[in-house]
């Protein structure tokens, strides 16, 4: 039995203990909103925060995450400035990375409230957009770093 | 807007129905409101209920291109409807659905907007002139005093109004208006602004349902193992040992390899590695990077066949003042769409059903038919939101489907099948290789007089449409060099040359391709305007208005080329080390001209993409913020695939495997885009694919331009810059 914590929630779930975490949340707890692009950590689809910082669940074994809190993109509250700012600046287009391109935005926005270019192109060179909606990841992040600062939190 | 896979939405007729079905003269508008439910045939585009909802069918594959939003939008448009109360279906596959553009239901050929545009703007005015109608007879004033406005209509004089929820039921039992006035554009209450997408939401809540998001009750999971050689066959396999793993429940060889069904997919990966599958070396076993370069290449010295032949290309070229003669190698590349194939299928005795993210509902319903033995009509398919298109979930995408109806109709049960992105990058089609030369003539005044092109590749068509090879020649592969005139479908050949010869040699090797956005446009595209731009600078002459000078009447190229060149500043002195380049291509009814800047590290070969400026011209623009992210998006893909992307091939099959070896543009290589849109009232076009095409040309023009070497190669890897700049 494995014990999980995500989003808010306890679950025991009936796996062994070396399958992705990835496929953990997807198939088992039917939390399909981190996707699977290519199993090795390298395109960033599969992206959740585990105890608040970016990681890739396509490359860790669920046995790994017991005990950590996980939060996924569901878990990601609506009215996150991230998931605003995607929508305001109309971000997406096929839209199958963006969840975990989204995480990743969130957790370089919780270390860092305004990163400068460099972080940011450090931090977006980490994942993959196949559609080309990279001009409006950037301006979606200069968005959530504005409404952030608005609302000050 | 929450779309909904049922089919159960079309069996309820409360309002008014208007249809649009594909006929072989074009299309009819229709009343349908008044089928029986038993009788019902789901050509329904829109319907309004009395709750005053406006539910529109879409009839395609939403990938990202946005048509869940703009095809309503023309509906709501014409139809007056409050585009808060609109609603969306995702359509089944079913005949009156097909693309009129296509003749099937596909969302492929940048087709959706253009293919629909007509169609629904008509069905959509129909409606308001029904709801109108309904509005006078009730009120018994005169049609000419009510007007439609934002889901209601009004008379004025006597200050009464009534929602179309009221009014649908009485438009439902009148006769459809034979020719509905369509709106002006300065009436578009919708068209032309940009509204927010309808999909975009649930994608960012995380809600979204891809292929691979599916779920079906008692669902298992299925992984083929797939020759890793083209041709190979299995020699042995140790099914037991697989099906020993936990959880595996069959094994099941399938038209693609053998498929391991489990309980989980983590026990279906487990099984196909039990297996311990042992391949024969298939049919090209010494294949790799050289050898499939050299057979391009070396086809261009066998004969082929004369696509066309126009006045006396040998004699115009023996006659040149001038004469250039190049030869170019464009690689394979891979789609690598974000979701990886997929699909579910579950074959039950009387019915079968398919969960796919496809760009392709005909063809799926026929090789799912075909597979099942049952009827087309029996089978039903559920169009999810792809992750990403690209060519690769279109007509010849039935892999996938194959997959998932094999492995269903051998366990018996709803079966989903993934592919790995190993799988998806070895296994599946590819942007086809190309090799090819031309041969041009130039007179003493810098004309071009001759024009003799040879292209080397394989065939486009041999896997969805042989039919469409004829006499040797795969007109899809020379998109972009030459099209039958005929075809509707195709791009356009701008130049004209008093001689022109265009000859093609089909290659017998084993890469299976198929269209990757634009189908072949991007490959003959680089090649076509970078020998141009050889041209230009031979003839000594500025490239754009060597250009120019071909065009003739060809306004709406002629236009987005001066507009690009006015906005990137062309003709202005650019820094050293640092190139601009231009090119221009037409697609699928769009016209399209880039400036590309770069800079050039002599040293290392690297190349910086700084800047594209684009001018587009795709006549009337029903949403246009998705139209300029598609423009973003195939520069963006068109910079990758120039600078970045190319399989390796060995041992007779794919080496490369994932993104650590097949790499894409990433962030820090994305140049600053700005795209112009060309007002125009022409014919509308398509945009999902034209953004691809001049990106590569463009580039490899700015890298001349800075470095004075040519490059007749993609991609532009470092090591590649480096040999053409010691080369020079």
């Amino acid at each position: 039995m494995i014990s999980l914590n995500v989003n808010g929630k306890s679950y025991k779930i009936d796996v062994s203990d070396d399958v992705p975490l990835l496929w953990v949340l997807r198939d088992y707890l039917k939390l399909t909103g981190a996707k699977f692009g290519c199993g090795i950590g390298e395109c960033g689809a599969c992206t959740v925060h585990i105890n608040g910082k970016a990681e890739r669940s396509c490359t860790i074994p669920v046995g790994k995450a017991q005990g950590k809190k996980i939060t996924t993109i569901e878990g990601l509250p609506e009215n996150h400035p991230v998931k605003r700012a995607w929508i305001e600046e109309q971000v997406v287009q096929c839209g199958y990375c963006q969840p975990g391109i989204m995480m990743q935005v969130a957790s370089l926005l919780s270390e860092s409230r305004n990163p400068n270019p460099e972080k940011i192109i450090g931090a977006m060179d980490d994942v993959i957009c196949r559609c080309g909606t990279h001009p409006r990841i950037k301006k979606g992040i200069r968005k959530a770093v504005q409404l952030m600062r608005k609302e000050g939190n | 807007m929450n779309p909904t896979i049922s089919r159960r939405s079309f069996l309820k007729i409360t309002g008014l129905t208007i249809g649009v079905s594909l006929t072989p003269f074009g299309y009819n508008v229709m009343n349908s409101s008044a089928q029986k439910e038993g009788a019902f045939k789901p050509n329904a585009w829109f319907e309004i209920t009395p709750d005053n909802l406006v539910t529109v069918t879409v009839p395609g594959s939403e990938m990202g291109q946005g048509i869940r939003t703009a095809l309503p939008m023309m509906v709501a448009d014409e139809l007056e409807a409050d585009w808060k109360k609109v609603r969306i279906l995702q359509a089944p596959a079913a005949d009156p659905f097909k693309n009129p553009l296509m003749g099937a239901q596909v969302t492929v050929a940048s087709a959706a907007t253009r293919g629909f545009y007509e169609p629904l703007r008509k069905a959509g005015a129909a409606g308001r002139v029904m709801l109108v109608k309904a509005a006078a007879q009730t009120w018994k004033v005169p049609e000419e005093e009510c007007t439609a406005f934002n889901g209601t209509v009004k008379h004025k004089k006597s200050n009464r109004s009534l929602t179309y929820g009221k009014l649908c039921q009485k438009a439902a039992t009148l006769e459809l208006p034979k020719d509905p006035p369509l709106k002006q554009e300065s009436e578009f209450r919708y068209m032309g602004k940009s509204m927010p997408r309808v999909d975009i939401p649930e994608k960012v809540a995380g809600k979204a349902v891809f292929g691979l998001d599916v779920n079906v009750p008692d669902m298992l999971y299925a992984v083929l193992a797939r020759p890793p050689a083209y041709g190979a066959k299995p020699l042995s396999f140790d099914q037991n040992a697989a099906e020993k793993i936990k959880g595996v429940r069959k094994v099941a060889p399938s038209p693609n390899g053998i498929a391991v069904c489990a309980e989980s997919l983590d026990a279906a990966w487990k099984g196909r590695e039990a297996l311990q599958v042992k391949w024969d070396r298939g049919s090209h076993p010494d294949m790799n990077n050289d050898f499939v370069e050299k057979n391009l290449i070396e086809s261009l010295d066998k004969p082929g066949a004369v696509a066309t032949n126009v006045g006396d290309v040998k004699k115009a070229l023996g006659e040149a003042a001038k004469k250039l003669e190049a030869t170019y190698y464009v690689p394979a590349v891979a789609h690598t769409t974000m979701e990886p194939m997929n699909c579910t299928a579950h074959v039950q005795n009387d019915r079968c059903d398919v969960w796919v993210p496809t760009q392709a509902q005909t063809g799926t319903q026929m090789v799912a038919s075909q597979l099942s033995g049952l009827p087309p009509a029996k089978v039903h398919v559920h169009t999810t939101l792809l992750g990403c298109g690209l060519g690769r979930r279109g007509s010849q995408g039935r892999d996938y489907v194959i997959d998932a109806v094999a492995a269903s109709k051998a366990v018996g049960k709803p079966v989903k099948v993934v592919w790995s992105r190993e799988e998806d990058i070895k296994n599946g089609f590819l942007r086809a290789a190309y090799g090819q030369r031309i041969s041009a003539g130039l007179d003493t005044q810098g004309q071009v007089t001759a024009w003799s092109h040879k292209v080397a590749c394989t065939s486009i068509s041999k896997f969805a449409n042989p039919a469409a090879i004829k006499n040797g020649i795969d007109i899809y592969c020379l998109w972009g060099i030459y099209d039958l005139p005929t075809n509707p479908q195709l791009s356009h050949t701008v130049y004209e040359f008093p001689n022109f010869y265009v000859e093609q040699v089909l290659s017998d090797l084993p890469i299976p391709v198929c269209p990757w956005r634009s189908v072949t446009n991007a490959q003959n595209a680089f090649v076509v305007e970078s020998f141009m731009d050889e041209l230009a600078h031979a003839a000594g002459k500025d490239p754009l208005e060597f250009r120019m000078h071909l065009l003739g009447n060809r306004m709406r190229v002629r236009r987005v080329l001066q507009t690009v060149a006015e906005k990137a500043g062309w003709g202005k002195p650019v820094p050293k080390g640092k190139g601009r380049g231009i090119a221009q291509h037409s697609c699928f009814g769009g016209f399209l001209a880039y400036v590309a800047d770069v800079s050039v590290n002599e040293k290392d070969g690297t190349i910086k993409v700084d800047r594209i400026v684009a001018a587009v011209d795709i006549g009337p623009v029903v949403n246009p913020n998705p139209v300029l992210a598609q423009v973003e998006g195939g520069i963006i893909e068109g910079v990758s695939t120039t600078l970045k992307e190319q399989v390796e091939f060995a041992n007779g099959g794919v080496k490369s495997a994932n993104f650590d070896d097949y790499k894409i543009l990433r962030m820090s290589e994305i140049p600053e885009i700005e795209i112009h849109l060309v007002k125009s009232n022409e014919k509308i076009g398509g945009i999902g694919e034209p953004g691809v095409p001049p990106t590569a040309p463009a580039i490899a023009n700015a890298v001349f331009n800075a470095t004075g070497a040519r490059i007749r190669r993609l991609p532009l890897t470092p090591e590649i810059v480096l040999a053409a700049i010691r080369s020079k």
